[in-house]
């Protein structure tokens, strides 16, 4: 869930400090240098002047209200908009210097209405770009039953249907296959769970971050939905009016919102929120001396802290068991979720 | 009525090589007129459906053209073609491009927008999006608009013997001067059969090339 | 257009025919339609063929159907008007059909459910909202007729066709030809727009967009 405090020091219920968390030796797979764009007509520009640096194989969720910018910023990675101003680099080389549709065929892109062409089956639509790469047949029947194996749509039953002939989420699935046939290192979503019920998204977003542990793409995701956000990012842009706002972690935008806007945006006094961003395993105390299950229920070191309060009110017991692979390897009580959340409050 | 078709009958067959001709003729007629004025609507259907102000005044005029009666149109070829095969093509090519147009307009232009801008963002440059996306599916339209036209032609074909052309419509005017009912089904019939097979066709290949829904 | 000027009043008089012949038709076709679209659009089994049939009527030619008729209605302005009642209405069913049909069930539930019998529902619910396309309808019908009307005149039925026939039988009088060709395409196109704005006059949604705009401009102004 979100991203993990998965060091052997965050056992014993201190939370370390994020900055520890910062990867070495950085290529930077994107980086914006004073984008701006304006569009004839408007009265203020859609962008202004944003500089930002998105780590390689990092999942950076770009968050705000409606009209900020942030898919106007998004599609300029892919020269769908060209900047005004400033300049955008991949894996430092500036964008402009390779034809548009040479840089597209090496991003993935995801679009909310999904955007499967009707005419064509699941199949062919995930090797559209592989056939515009000019890979050999074979690669590409090879490279469809692949993707389709890691969306989970059984290649034989889904291979030769037609879009109409699928679900929404279906449909998603395989609108991601198809961004990711030509393997690239760049992925952009624009709201793609955004015309999707709640529960199916939940689905696809845990399917994506799954995908993501194994692949480790480059991801730029564009959304309105808070709780999505923080869900998905390992790293949060907050945009308002055309401008970055706070460019930061999860927790880091929940506990330090950068203004009042950001505060408000994010709901920043909700602490059961911040608690769904902390694992289990991060706040649980060590067994004590000479431990007996004694009923308490039991719960994942990976789950999250807001998941353990709700079964801790639920079932009103004093303590869970934290357990892994059956075994009992911690305990967990109200207490010391309450003295978690403090840290986060002051740290 | 029986009696007449049977006269009729026996009227073709006594004329069998006439009348082939006559069929070849007509056929040679509709072929030319819809392959003319497919070649020249497709392209521009497909140049209306990208602009705005252009396509406007082109689509009312084409719309103006569809509602004046065919009649009008292959008639008014005669004072500057003459009573003529010339001029008999070119009204009718005249009248096959309005539902040609106006279809491929509309095809191309009701295309889902976020699959167009899909297509770019996935690395296709225009003529790839264009050959690989749009036109299949536009087909089903620019067919529909093209059995339209078929079936409208293949009437006024009929009626383009009155101006001198060759076709089954020859039988009507010899009809008409004999007063020979049985010489006017000779034309009649296999007219009605012929737009009838032709609609049957092109139905059937508009729904060939519909993607499952 | 010269004829036009010099003979007024034979023009004016094969106009008036053109318009009595096709008039009447659009009438009699719009009083058989109209029940009958009415009785088949909520009968989906008796719908389908029912259009089935009168959509191979339509596509056969006018020229040809008025000669299978010939045996039975001879010549004269009355086998042109079974003709043109006939084409008439494979569009007018068709389209009554089809504008009953667009009507949201949603909405003739709540008619339903307030209390509204299936008439009170068709008459003030369902035919209001279904002009737009039933108008549309009359529209194309008028304009076929006119068409084929024009056809008509060499089965003897009048009408400007006759400015045409006969521009061809008496050698070289193209001014007759122009004459024709120019006044039914005239009537043809002024049919046509008018019954088009007549048409958009009742389309709700223009409507509603008509007098936002005004209202718009009045604050405006």
């Amino acid at each position: 869930m979100g991203f993990s405090y998965g060091d052997a020091e965050t056992q014993g219920g201190v939370s370390p400090c994020p900055h520890k968390l910062e990867r070495k030796g950085i290529v930077s797979a994107i980086r914006f240098e004073h984008v701006t764009k304006q569009f004839p007509g408007a009265s203020a520009p859609a962008v202004l002047d944003c500089t930002l640096t998105v780590e390689d194989g990092s999942f950076v969720v770009i968050l705000g209200p409606s009209g900020c910018g942030k898919t106007t910023l998004l599609k300029m990675v892919n020269r769908l908009y060209e900047p005004t101003a400033g300049a955008i680099y991949i894996d430092d080389s500036e964008i402009r210097q390779l034809s548009a549709t040479t840089l597209r065929r090496q991003i993935g892109y995801v679009i909310q209405q999904v955007g499967l062409f009707p005419h064509m089956t699941v199949a062919q639509n995930i090797a559209v770009v592989p056939r515009l790469l000019g890979w050999p047949r074979e690669r590409i029947e090879r490279r469809v039953d692949e993707l389709l194996e890691l969306v989970e749509l059984p290649p034989a039953e889904y291979r030769s249907r037609y879009p109409s002939q699928l679900s929404g989420g279906q449909q998603q699935r395989v609108g991601l296959a198809r961004a990711l046939a030509g393997d690239p290192k760049v992925l952009l979503m624009d709201e793609p769970f955004g015309a999707i019920d709640a529960i199916t998204r939940a689905s696809l977003q845990d399917e994506l971050l799954r995908l993501q542990r194994r692949l480790k793409k480059t991801i730029l995701f564009v959304t309105h939905d808070v709780d999505e956000a923080l869900r998905l990012a390992d790293r949060i842009v907050v945009m308002r009016e055309g401008r970055i706002v706070q460019y930061d972690r999860p927790i880091a935008v929940l506990t330090q919102p950068a203004d009042a806007f950001v505060h408000e945006l994010v709901g920043a006094d909700d602490m059961v929120r911040q608690l769904s961003l902390v694992r289990v395993e991060t706040a649980m105390a060590p067994l004590p001396a000479g431990f007996r299950r004694n009923g308490e229920p039991s719960i994942a070191p990976d789950a999250d802290l807001r998941h353990a309060l709700s079964l801790l009110l639920r079932t009103g017991a004093p303590a869970l068991a934290v357990v892994d692979s059956q075994q009992p390897i911690g305990v967990l009580t109200l207490d010391h979720i309450r003295a978690t959340a403090k840290n986060e409050i002051e740290g | 009525m029986g009696e007449t078709l049977l006269r009729a009958y026996e009227y073709a067959t006594d004329h069998q090589e006439e009348f082939l001709r006559a069929l070849g003729e007509h056929l040679l007629l509709v072929g030319l007129a819809l392959g003319i004025a497919t070649l020249i609507c497709v392209p521009l259907g497909i140049v209306t459906s990208r602009s705005r102000a252009v396509a406007a005044t082109v689509i009312n005029i084409f719309n103006s053209l569809r509602v004046v009666p065919s009649l009008a149109i292959l008639f008014l070829a005669i004072p500057y073609f003459g009573l003529s095969l010339t001029s008999a093509w070119i009204a009718l090519t005249i009248l096959a491009l309005p539902p040609i147009l106006i279809n491929t307009d509309t095809a191309f232009r009701t295309i889902n927008p976020a699959i167009k801008e899909v297509a770019y963002g996935m690395g296709m440059t225009g003529q790839q999006r264009l050959w690989r996306v749009e036109a299949p599916l536009a087909l089903p339209v620019i067919i529909a608009g093209i059995r339209t036209a078929t079936v409208e032609v293949i009437a006024s074909a009929t009626l383009a013997a009155f101006i001198g052309s060759g076709g089954l419509g020859i039988y009507v005017t010899r009809g008409f001067a004999l007063y020979d009912n049985a010489i006017l089904l000779v034309g009649a019939v296999p007219v009605a059969l012929l737009a009838l097979l032709a609609e049957m066709v092109m139905s059937r290949l508009q729904r060939a090339v519909q993607p499952p829904a | 257009m010269s004829y036009i000027i010099q003979n007024p009043g034979i023009v004016w008089g094969l106009l008036l025919e053109h318009i009595i012949i096709t008039g009447s038709s659009l009438l009699i076709a719009i009083a058989i339609a109209f029940p009958f679209g009415v009785l088949v659009a909520d009968k989906p089994r008796l719908a389908t063929p029912v259009l089935g049939f009168l959509g191979i009527l339509y596509t056969i030619p006018s020229i040809a159907l008025m000669i299978l008729l010939l045996p039975i209605v001879g010549l004269g302005r009355q086998a042109i008007i079974v003709t043109l009642v006939v084409y008439a209405q494979v569009i007018l069913v068709r389209n009554i059909i089809a504008g009953l049909r667009a009507v949201d069930p949603v909405i003739l539930e709540a008619a339903h459910g307030m209390g509204m019998n299936s008439w009170q529902r068709l008459w003030q619910i369902q035919l209001p909202q279904a002009l737009p396309v039933i108008l549309a309808g009359v529209r194309i019908a008028a304009i076929v007729d006119i068409a084929i009307a024009t056809i008509g005149a060499k089965f003897g039925a009048g009408g400007l066709g006759e400015l045409l026939f006969q521009g061809i039988a008496q050698a070289g009088r193209y001014d007759k030809i122009w004459a024709g060709a120019l006044s039914v395409a005239a009537l043809a196109l002024i049919v046509n727009w008018s019954l088009l704005a007549l048409e958009r006059a009742f389309d709700t949604t223009r409507r509603i967009r008509r007098s936002e705009r005004r209202q718009l401009a009045i604050k405006k102004g």
